[in-house]
């Protein structure tokens, strides 16, 4: 298999997740194509760090783990912070997907017509 | 049937529940504590003690947590944990740099007390993240009450 | 010299800020003294360093006391805060626009409840803002102009009617894809170059030959930025999201937070780390003149006053964007000085319809009629900012547009010349739309017994509009060796290299 392919497929799903945003209606489902895009992204994040029998970078007292096995530890810190920011932004979009549904009675976009032009 | 039956879910999840929390709640401690030493940390311990509040909400119903932990309280610690962390961080800036570990310089491995203020930057932002993760949980159920309620 | 040990504040203070009033928010009084206090000593924080730095100096201090350059791995370790001439330029700018916006909420604010959320995540926007200026990771940077945006989605919100809610929604998805694209961006250079640090990054790319996935690279940054800049390909959000906030908010949003998260983040971007390659000149004078022109004519034929001056700022931004795009010296200093004048015009004239709002009750102009007998403080003041807009001479942007159009005739863009020509004359008729309907001509019935707005209100507009008049003082070489050339020099010093 290529090696390339992981890297590829993180792309799809990013690809995914913005077709979700740019063709669906229900606001939920727009939610959800952020979720699915920010996961995509995370993943190639976390991909970077591969190598291939690597070890997580925390020294244990019962085994030897050399340093040049281990994997570069910093994307793993960078991915927890860009989930911390996910949740953030996912729980502000759905507290708006329920204001506004509380306004309109609905979760279609095309049916929220204030703001045009 | 007592009164209590009457709202949330089955006498099972109840009962399992209420086996659970306790430990879910010490696991999220325990998660916080050695957050220094294994993979985990504030973060990760804040979202366990939050789910465990949020698990009492959706076992018994409407607002079994809420009575513990009410939202106006959620928002004071979330406050709290912030003010506590930055605090951390300016007193760094008298020793030699903002986020400057000022107690233990030299952590020893394996060992509880050691790392510096990086224990207690993991409780900080326990409570920070803990007490807001439930305050947005209380806020959706709020939100979704107030607009039912509407209709 | 001055000590760089002070640099953290500069996000410290506005979280502390944030965070004591979501402590204390039952006290009276407390947000708003905390407001105005945390933006007010930022101000003056940013006009200390402009005072004690020298013109080349460039301050680094290094977080958690990491040590900066580390000798076995090569690379610099931990977190950087840089602080050079154009920081020192955005952050006064920024600061000031904040502590003014601040001091006007005190009085405006009282239409709505919850004053402290307000001032709780006015003050968060600014801990971002700021972040994003001082910070010299790029990661970090990342992180920062989240935070700078989670609060604006909220502050947008604010109202929680359903326009607002609505423009929030549209904003939130947008800003949220542009940061996933300038993540993965920033993932991409990371995996490249093995490090964050911007300075570091620079002298990698400079170093090698660049693969060909950089293109990749520079769209995914030209996009994410582009979007949280509101350039015209990507400008959709903003003229729902900028009308939709409270006004203090609109002026924060249109005078600062599209230049700190937009212009700023790709002048360091593409100038900095990849020494600004012949390809992104020419990219950023398309979307500057195809900014221009979009912006100043849909902007024609609004009737909503704040919706007006809301694509009146995309084609402001294309300005910016051109004086970028062009890259000689002179078109760096005509950019950033219309960056400042922008700011400073944009914030006043949302501040007015603000104002406007807050004693007549509507923000249509065809509702209104003859305000400037009734509110003579806020007609003058919106007349200095339109004039400054529309670029008339002796105000601030008329200069800022003049060197504009010198450097592009200059660079042999007659062309482009042109056409900011062409739209100058363009925004004067949308502008005079504004003054017409609203101030001159006469009163109706209905607006007899208004009156003149708050006095903390009138100051930071009497405040905003002198700066609009005198604001070409900046170009005598006193003032400019120590405000604008130093900005000019760090970006012309990161020139050079390119693909």
């Amino acid at each position: 298999m290529n090696a390339y392919m992981p890297y590829v497929l993180c792309m799809i799903l990013f690809s995914i997740g913005i077709y979700a945003i740019l063709s669906k209606r229900n606001i939920i489902k727009i939610i959800l194509g952020v979720v699915i895009a920010e996961y995509a992204v995370n993943l190639f994040l976390v991909l970077v760090a591969y190598k291939v029998g690597g070890r997580s970078a925390i020294f244990s007292e019962t085994q030897v783990i050399l340093p040049e096995s281990m994997v570069d530890p910093l994307p793993h810190a960078l991915v927890l912070t860009s989930i911390v920011i996910g949740l953030a932004t996912t729980a502000f979009l759905i507290a708006l997907a329920i204001r506004l549904y509380g306004k309109y009675g609905t979760f279609d976009i095309t049916r929220m017509r204030e703001l045009r032009g | 049937m007592s009164k209590e039956h009457d709202r949330g879910m089955s006498v099972i999840v109840k009962t399992v529940t209420r086996l659970t929390v306790g430990l879910i709640l010490l696991y999220g401690i325990y998660i916080i504590l050695h957050g220094h030493l294994t993979p985990g940390g504030g973060f990760a311990g804040g979202v366990i003690i939050a789910l465990a509040f949020i698990n009492l909400d959706l076992a018994f119903g409407g607002s079994a947590a809420a009575k513990i932990f009410s939202k106006r309280n959620t928002g004071l610690v979330e406050a709290l944990g912030a003010v506590m962390f930055l605090t951390l961080a300016l007193l760094g800036m008298k020793y030699g740099g903002f986020f400057d570990n000022f107690l233990h310089p030299d952590g020893n491995p394996g060992q509880l007390v050691s790392a510096g203020i990086i224990p207690l930057e993991n409780i900080a932002i326990s409570l920070k993240v803990g007490a807001g993760l439930f305050g947005i949980f209380l806020t959706l159920i709020v939100l979704q009450k107030f607009e039912s309620e509407k209709k | 010299m001055i000590s760089a040990g002070i640099v953290p504040l500069f996000v410290a203070i506005p979280l502390a800020g944030a965070f004591l009033i979501a402590l204390f928010k039952k006290i009276k009084g407390i947000p708003d003294i905390f407001g105005v206090f945390a933006s007010g000593s930022m101000f003056i924080l940013s006009i200390l360093f402009l005072l004690k730095m020298e013109i080349t100096q460039r301050i680094v201090y290094n977080i958690g006391n990491w040590g900066g350059f580390n000798e076995v791995l090569g690379k610099i370790v931990g977190i950087q805060l840089v602080i050079d001439g154009l920081t020192i330029f955005m952050l006064l700018i920024v600061n000031f626009v904040a502590f003014i916006v601040a001091v006007y909420s005190v009085n405006y604010m009282t239409r709505y409840t919850q004053k402290w959320q307000f001032y709780c995540l006015f003050l968060l926007m600014l801990a971002g803002m700021n972040g994003v200026l001082i910070t010299g990771d790029l990661f970090n940077l990342f992180v920062f102009v989240e935070i700078a945006s989670l609060a604006s989605y909220a502050l947008v919100a604010f109202g929680t009617e359903k326009r607002e809610l609505e423009a929030s929604f549209k904003y939130a998805v947008m800003g949220g894809v542009a940061s996933l694209l300038i993540l993965m961006g920033v993932v991409f250079l990371y995996s490249y170059t093995g490090t964050l640090n911007m300075a570091n990054m620079a002298e990698i790319m400079s170093g090698s030959e660049q693969p060909a996935l950089i293109y990749l690279v520079f769209g995914l940054f030209l996009t994410g930025f582009g979007l949280k800049a509101a350039m015209v390909p990507f400008h959709a959000w903003l003229p729902d999201a900028h009308p939709s906030a409270p006004a203090p908010i609109s002026a924060m949003l249109s005078g600062v937070l599209i230049k700190t998260l937009g212009v700023y983040a790709i002048a360091r971007v593409f100038f900095t780390i990849f020494g600004f390659p012949h390809q992104i000149s020419i990219i950023l004078m398309t979307l500057g003149a195809m900014s221009m022109g979009v912006g100043a004519l849909v902007a024609l034929r609004q009737w909503d006053m704040k919706r007006l001056l809301a694509y009146s700022s995309i084609s402001q931004i294309g300005y910016i964007m051109l004086g970028l795009g062009i890259g000689t010296p002179l078109g760096i200093l005509g950019a950033l000085f219309h960056l400042f004048n922008h700011s400073i015009f944009k914030s006043l004239l949302f501040l007015d319809s603000g104002a406007v709002e807050y004693a007549a009750g509507t923000r249509d102009l065809k509702e209104m009629g003859g305000l400037s007998r009734k509110l003579p403080v806020t007609s003058g003041s919106t007349l200095a900012g339109a004039m400054s807009l529309a670029g008339i001479p002796p105000f601030a942007g008329f200069w800022s547009k003049l060197i504009i159009i010198i450097a592009a005739v200059e660079a042999n863009h007659m062309k482009l010349a042109a056409w900011a020509v062409l739209m100058s004359i363009v925004t004067i008729a949308y502008i005079l739309k504004v003054t017409r309907f609203a101030f001159l001509g006469a009163l109706k019935d209905r607006f007899v017994n208004i009156k003149e707005v708050p006095v903390l209100m009138r100051i930071s507009l009497v405040l905003l509009a002198l700066i609009c008049i005198f604001g070409g003082l900046l170009l005598i070489p006193e003032a400019r060796a120590a405000f604008l050339e130093p900005a000019v020099r760090v970006l012309i010093s990161g020139m050079g290299g390119g693909v």
